[in-house]
């Protein structure tokens, strides 16, 4: 890949709240349409990324460049698109309003235009027939797949997901995961932090390992779960699978 | 029996009407009073001022804890010896229930502001909406919508609480209540009965209708 083709980058990024540090020295590029997830224990620090980089929270040291611009607590950041792990959809406004509010209000763009691309894209992760319906009316999972559309409505360049399925019951855990994979086969750049690891392993391009505010490891999917190099990395994993108990 | 006839005397049936009117008109002046004032302070009070939020916070305690009864003698016996002002017995109230209102309203804005989570603000932020925008489009649509119901369980115990006018003289229904069964109490002996009972059906029919509306909306609305 060459130079040209980095998309964001973030340089000796250092992030605390009061005393307490969060991030250290954290150093990572990622490239125009790669998928990185970010895995690691809880409070590890990686939500907290994906909110610096979103523009979310202020740093204390380094920079975060995405395409050539800094990144400024607070400022637009039309570049990038996040979504939550609560469904943090506009309780008051139907499906299409949640999603071609930003779109007719921010890019000025035309109503019935944005509608028409609203519907394809509710049509994509089928919700074709929700697009009266109120969040309220919509299960946990649906709602998620709502809130990925509006974000991807702005045309981000690269989507931030931020524990997207942790607050799901088990069943709608995999519609949604199913949207995310779809959008890493049609090439989107994203940042994802899971604690799915069958589903880090099937969308990653990338797997980062964060501990203590640190990037512990950096390998393909394909090594890190099979043999990862650091110890920290083989505990963490271990987390995941049981040892049987019967005899 | 039971004295429900005393209204049919005279004007009685429509003076206690204009009582009521009276009434009406002291809480819905008030609540028109205190509805922006309310909405001002409690913007203050959500924001992160300090000493302003000080200030409010003990204005709110100091109304919630006086029985109105002693504001209002306070304001129309009180306020008007030492200052020497003209007040009448129903710009005292009015002084008074805005004063209520006022500080009650701030609290269910604050309350209302402070229910919205962090998330909606940083979803528009992250959709690219201004401050501006995510106010106009996202923030103040849902405060209203929690406020609506809210407010109008507060008008209704204004209105309640207007009987207590009377004690500064304010001739309201109640106050006209008990000049009609004062005047009756020979040929009616049985009036406050009847005539009570009609001034609760009065409160009543004002005060169900707008707790129906406020319970409807909050369904709605949830």
């Amino acid at each position: 890949m060459s130079e040209t083709s980095e998309l964001l980058e973030i340089k000796h990024l250092t992030k605390s709240f009061g005393t307490t540090s969060v991030l250290e020295d954290i150093n990572l590029t990622v490239r125009k349409g790669e998928a990185v997830v970010l895995v690691g224990p809880s409070g590890c620090g990686k939500s907290t990324l994906l909110r610096c980089i979103g523009a979310l929270e202020d740093i204390q040291g380094g920079e975060i460049i995405i395409d050539g611009e800094r990144i400024v607590k607070g400022g637009k950041n039309p570049k990038v698109g996040m979504v939550f792990q609560s469904y943090d959809l506009f309780p008051h406004l139907n499906v299409l309003d949640n999603i071609t509010l930003a779109p007719r209000k921010v890019l000025k763009r035309d109503k019935a235009q944005v509608k028409e691309e609203a519907r394809e894209l509710l049509r994509r992760v089928g919700l074709a027939d929700k697009e009266k319906s109120l969040p309220r009316e919509l299960s946990g999972g649906q709602k998620q797949r709502v809130a990925i559309v509006r974000a991807l409505i702005m045309q981000p360049e690269i989507m931030l997901f931020d524990e997207v399925t942790a607050a799901l019951d088990p069943e709608m855990v995999r519609e949604v995961l199913e949207v995310i994979l779809d959008l890493a086969k049609q090439g989107r750049t994203m940042m994802i932090v899971t604690h799915e690891m069958q589903f880090a392993r099937a969308v990653a391009d990338r797997v980062i390992m964060i501990d203590g505010g640190r990037i512990i490891e950096e390998n393909t999917p394909g090594r890190f779960f099979t043999e990862p190099q650091t110890e920290r990395a083989r505990q963490f994993l271990n987390t995941f699978t049981y040892e049987s108990v019967k005899k | 029996m039971w004295g429900i006839e005393v209204l049919f005397k005279g004007k009685n049936f429509l003076r206690l009407l204009e009582g009521l009117g009276i009434a009406l008109e002291i809480s819905m002046v008030s609540v028109l009073i205190s509805i922006p004032i309310g909405i001002i302070l409690g913007i203050l009070m959500a924001g992160n001022n300090p000493v302003i939020k000080a200030i409010l916070r003990i204005y709110l305690d100091f109304i919630r804890i006086m029985p109105q009864l002693v504001l209002l003698f306070l304001v129309f016996f009180g306020t008007t010896k030492v200052w020497g002002w003209d007040l009448s017995a129903e710009a005292s109230s009015i002084i008074v229930f805005s004063m209520w209102g006022a500080a009650e309203m701030s609290d269910l804005v604050r309350g209302a502001l402070k229910a919205i989570p962090a998330h909606q603000y940083e979803s528009a932020q992250m959709l690219g909406l201004t401050a501006l925008q995510t106010k106009i489009y996202i923030i103040i649509p849902q405060c209203i919508r929690r406020l609506i119901p809210l407010s109008i369980n507060l008008i209704t115990r204004m209105i309640k609480t207007t009987s207590l006018v009377l004690m500064i003289g304010v001739v309201e229904v109640l106050k006209v209540a008990q000049q009609i069964i004062e005047a009756n109490r020979m040929s009616v002996p049985n009036a406050a009965f009847g005539v009570y009972l009609f001034v609760f059906a009065l409160y009543f029919a004002v005060c169900f209708v707008l707790s129906m509306a406020a319970r409807k909306l909050e369904k709605k609305w949830s």
